[in-house]
């Protein structure tokens, strides 16, 4: 029996962007905590450090997320490890991000002039005082925009998490589609609920942008 | 013995042997101008005073700290003031979060008294009604002043000028060497990258000329500039004088 889309449907789908919204939440949270840690890793003045951190955003910059998800979903389990896709796609997320916010807070961090390092250092702050008071929260400002920039990409990226099964948005609008055969109603819907939550991104970051005076 | 101690110092970046066998001793109180063609190393030897640049060999003491012997940098930082030329003030900070901020997170200074310190500090540079301002509200010439204002916080013991006026525009420089005129008088030990001949006849006690990577010729401030000893000092100062 076809189904009618119908208020029903559409209800379902803005439900279902709640773990859209969740997956990418929770993969910012941990991505962030490891792309702040490679950031500094890549530019502490200890060669080591900058090249372990370089392989690992190479490694993940440079294989498909796909992949990636496909390694934890499936690769994992014929370890023997059974892990639901829930765990499996917040955990290729979250290293996919933190490669990804590693390289522009990288970027941001170096974008600081090298004489505010010289001025905090002749006033006797430490490395890690130097940081925290000078440079990251300059970098902070300039790397607003990339950063939710990326976010934004993150959002849409979290469709895949569909092809192992994960019911967000996307995979909500497959199942919704097999029962309609509507794919034009459905998938605009779909796109129309990525757009609305994406386009707030975006506003946010604007107001805070301004909030935060980025020019100083 | 002498606050700074400079023996025998050598740097080089690369094959360029910008610091060659450098020896320079600065007494309390002394100020001490080197001057120079840019690329001879001057500014090189006053940011091996305070660690910035490390030396391959040689030894730098400053006020019994040895810089070259694996003395705490951060330590001996608090002793000695830098400002430089292009002032970096730091952009997110209000002049007085700028003075604050080392007194605060560096010596642990209580935030009220911090405060007193930074008004006082920022008075004494002339720009009490700017506290509460940030750096690119202000001129040159008055950033410039905050970051006197920001080193002097530390109480140092020897303050390094890198040619501190030289980024100003032509009208801001009295301002700073105003600045600068006070403080020696209050008998800060002063050394000072700088292109200001007629600042340097008349507030430095002594001259240091450096010409490729050597400290060529130095002596009292005036005698030196007026009467030079050596050609390089001479065709130096032509150049810069006319």
């Amino acid at each position: 029996m076809i189904r009618e889309f119908g208020p029903d449907e559409i209800a379902y789908l803005v439900f279902a962007a709640r773990w859209t919204i969740l997956l990418t939440a929770a993969s910012l949270v941990f991505g962030s905590i490891i792309g702040l840690a490679l950031a500094i890793l890549r530019i502490m003045p200890f060669r080591p450090a900058n090249l372990l951190a370089l392989a690992y955003v190479n490694l993940i910059q440079g294989t498909p997320l796909l992949g990636q998800l496909f390694v934890f979903f499936f690769g994992l389990s014929i370890l023997g490890l059974d892990v639901g896709a829930w765990p499996a796609a917040v955990t290729a997320f979250s290293l996919y991000a933190g490669a990804f916010l590693a390289e522009i807070w990288r970027g941001s961090l170096q974008s600081v002039p090298k004489t505010q390092w010289e001025a905090s250092a002749s006033l006797a702050l430490t490395y890690v005082q130097r940081l925290r008071y000078v440079i990251v929260p300059q970098a902070l400002r300039i790397s607003l925009p990339p950063t939710v920039g990326f976010v934004v990409q993150l959002v849409k990226n979290t469709s895949l998490a569909a092809l192992i099964g994960f019911v967000e948005l996307t995979r909500a609008g497959q199942i919704i589609n097999a029962a309609t055969y509507a794919p034009l109603k459905v998938y605009l819907t779909v796109a129309a609920i990525y757009f609305v939550i994406c386009f707030s991104l975006s506003m946010a970051s604007q107001r805070l942008e301004r909030k935060l005076h980025v020019a100083r | 013995m002498s606050l700074v101690e400079i023996a025998n110092i050598h740097k080089h970046f690369g094959d360029l042997h910008v610091l060659n066998d450098v020896s320079l001793s600065v007494e309390p109180s002394e100020i001490v101008a080197i001057i120079g063609r840019s690329g001879s190393g001057k500014s090189t030897l006053l940011r091996c005073i305070n660690g910035l640049e490390p030396v391959q060999k040689g030894r730098i003491v400053v006020d019994g700290m040895d810089v070259t012997g694996g003395v705490d940098l951060n330590l001996l930082r608090q002793h000695v003031g830098m400002v430089f030329q292009s002032y970096n003030l730091f952009p997110h900070l209000t002049v007085e979060r700028n003075v604050t901020l080392a007194l605060k997170v560096v010596r642990n200074t209580p935030k009220a008294e911090a405060k007193a310190i930074a008004a006082e500090m920022v008075a004494r540079v002339g720009l009490a009604e700017k506290l509460q301002a940030y750096p690119d509200e202000l001129s040159g010439g008055q950033q410039q002043r905050v970051a006197i204002a920001r080193s002097l916080a530390m109480q140092p013991k020897v303050m390094l000028f890198d040619e501190i006026t030289s980024a100003l525009d032509p009208e801001l420089v009295g301002e700073v060497l105003r600045v600068l005129e006070d403080l020696a008088a209050g008998g800060m030990t002063m050394l000072l990258v700088t292109h200001e001949m007629n600042f340097a006849k008349s507030v430095a006690t002594r001259v240091a000329f450096m010409h490729e990577g050597r400290l060529h010729e130095t002596g009292p401030a005036r005698q030196t500039l007026e009467d030079p000893q050596t050609p390089e000092l001479r065709s130096f100062l032509n150049a810069v004088l006319h």
